[in-house]
């Protein structure tokens, strides 16, 4: 007891020493990493707050996927012209008032907690098994906040376009490209043939397990992605231009058989998202393949930026 | 058996927590990039081998400790390969590339 409450001390202690000094970074690519690390300790502390699910998505997500975002982002500051540019006083000042403000927000909410906290997780656990799942936050992700499941994937695809439509007019269609910190060498071509195989098994065990314990298809699309962004900074795969009709494809299939088993529950189970009951299971399980798929091929052209250079025929 | 279990739990993992503590140290105190990055793989290879050894005896079943010795293996190649990569890049841009 003694023991666990220390380590609750010390993590807590580690977290809020490293998100300091990601703000207090000079540098950009200093406070990335810092950032990438703050994420890693996270979720140990999901961990210890035994939200499994959390963790994967916070590790995934928010250290790797959120780190490769923005040290790209990072690379291509570095390589644009005329990058001096300084935030000014006045707007650095305002960017701080207002963190500070959601700061107290989220302080107030957790330090004043209400005398009850309104819960639905009792309900959830009575009635999850009409569902087939075993795993609780499949079961809200995918049974009683489907709507907000759907839109979220669909979010990712609009942040997407978002980044898209950076893109000069002439390159539109074309091919991102991709930049990264490393050259091509012969160490990074082995680890790329070698991973993938093994990244590819666990995404897929990832997904599948994700019905009845910690896992699913964000933590699998990231897998996916990571994977798929290896073997392209690698070298032995080109980046694809955008217009390819089977990267269209792949990017929306999740969504659109998310929203056509919905639209089906309106006939055959009288809801917008209702499963017909006995076929729960097989039909999440289904969505929740797509789902991988499309996110980790979103996932890894988001990190592959905007189109730069005309499709060549 | 279970106390023989136990024992090695504790003696395998506290192992390894010390070549955590050396690979930590290391990190600070080395002069250079190559040598921290020996520290480093240390850590890699030897701690958490150890740990995971000695977790083999406390995990769920076959399928589980196939799972930690996997971890394992992954980290080993990851670790191995990052360090190749780094000591690449200072190879090329000097320690402050």
């Amino acid at each position: 007891m003694i023991i666990s409450s220390f380590f609750d001390i010390v993590l807590v202690v580690l977290i809020l020493g490293i998100g300091a000094s990601t703000i207090a970074a000079r540098e950009a690519f200093a406070a990335i990493i810092c950032f990438v690390v703050y994420g890693l300790l996270l979720a140990i502390a999901w961990v210890r707050l035994s939200a499994a699910d959390v963790a994967l998505t916070e590790a995934a997500i928010g250290g790797g996927m959120t780190g490769m975002l923005m040290l790209g982002a990072v690379a291509r500051l570095r390589s644009a012209e005329g990058n001096d540019i300084r935030t000014s006083l006045p707007t650095r000042l305002a960017a701080g008032a207002m963190c500070a403000l959601i700061s107290a927000g989220l302080a107030t909410a957790i330090l004043v907690p209400p005398e009850v906290i309104p819960t639905l997780a009792p309900m959830v656990m009575e009635n999850l098994a009409q569902s087939g799942l075993g795993n609780p936050v499949a079961g809200v992700l995918f049974v009683y906040r489907a709507l907000d499941t759907l839109l979220e994937k669909v979010v990712l695809i609009l942040a997407l376009l978002g980044v898209w439509s950076l893109a000069p007019d002439g390159a539109w269609g074309g091919i991102p490209g991709l930049r990264v910190y490393t050259q091509p060498s012969r160490t990074l071509t082995f680890l790329a043939q070698l991973l993938p195989p093994v990244g590819i098994v666990v995404a897929v065990y990832m997904c599948w397990v994700g019905a009845n314990e910690p896992g699913g298809a964000f933590q699998g699309g990231t897998i996916l992605a990571a994977m798929w962004l290896l073997v392209m900074i690698a070298g032995l795969k080109r980046v694809p231009a955008i217009g390819q009709p089977w990267l269209r494809l792949l990017l929306v299939v999740g969504p659109v058989i998310f929203l056509a088993i919905g639209l089906a529950g309106m006939v055959l189970a009288g809801a917008f998202l209702a499963y017909p009951s006995g076929y729960a299971k097989p039909l999440i399980v289904t969505v929740e393949f797509a789902l991988t798929l499309s996110i980790g091929v979103a996932l890894g052209l988001l990190a592959a930026g905007p189109p730069e250079q005309a499709q060549r025929q | 058996m279970n106390l023989a279990f136990d024992i090695l739990t504790v003696s395998a993992v506290s192992a390894g927590a010390l070549f955590f503590l050396a690979g930590t140290v290391g990190l600070l105190r080395f002069p250079d990039p190559l040598t921290r990055l020996h520290a480093l793989t240390k850590v890699d290879n030897l701690g958490v081998g150890l740990v995971v050894l000695g977790l083999l005896p406390r995990a769920n079943g076959l399928s589980g400790a196939l799972k930690l010795v996997s971890i394992w293996l992954l980290v080993q190649l990851s670790g191995a390969i990052v360090t190749q990569l780094i000591a690449g890049a200072v190879r090329q841009r000097g320690p402050h590339g």
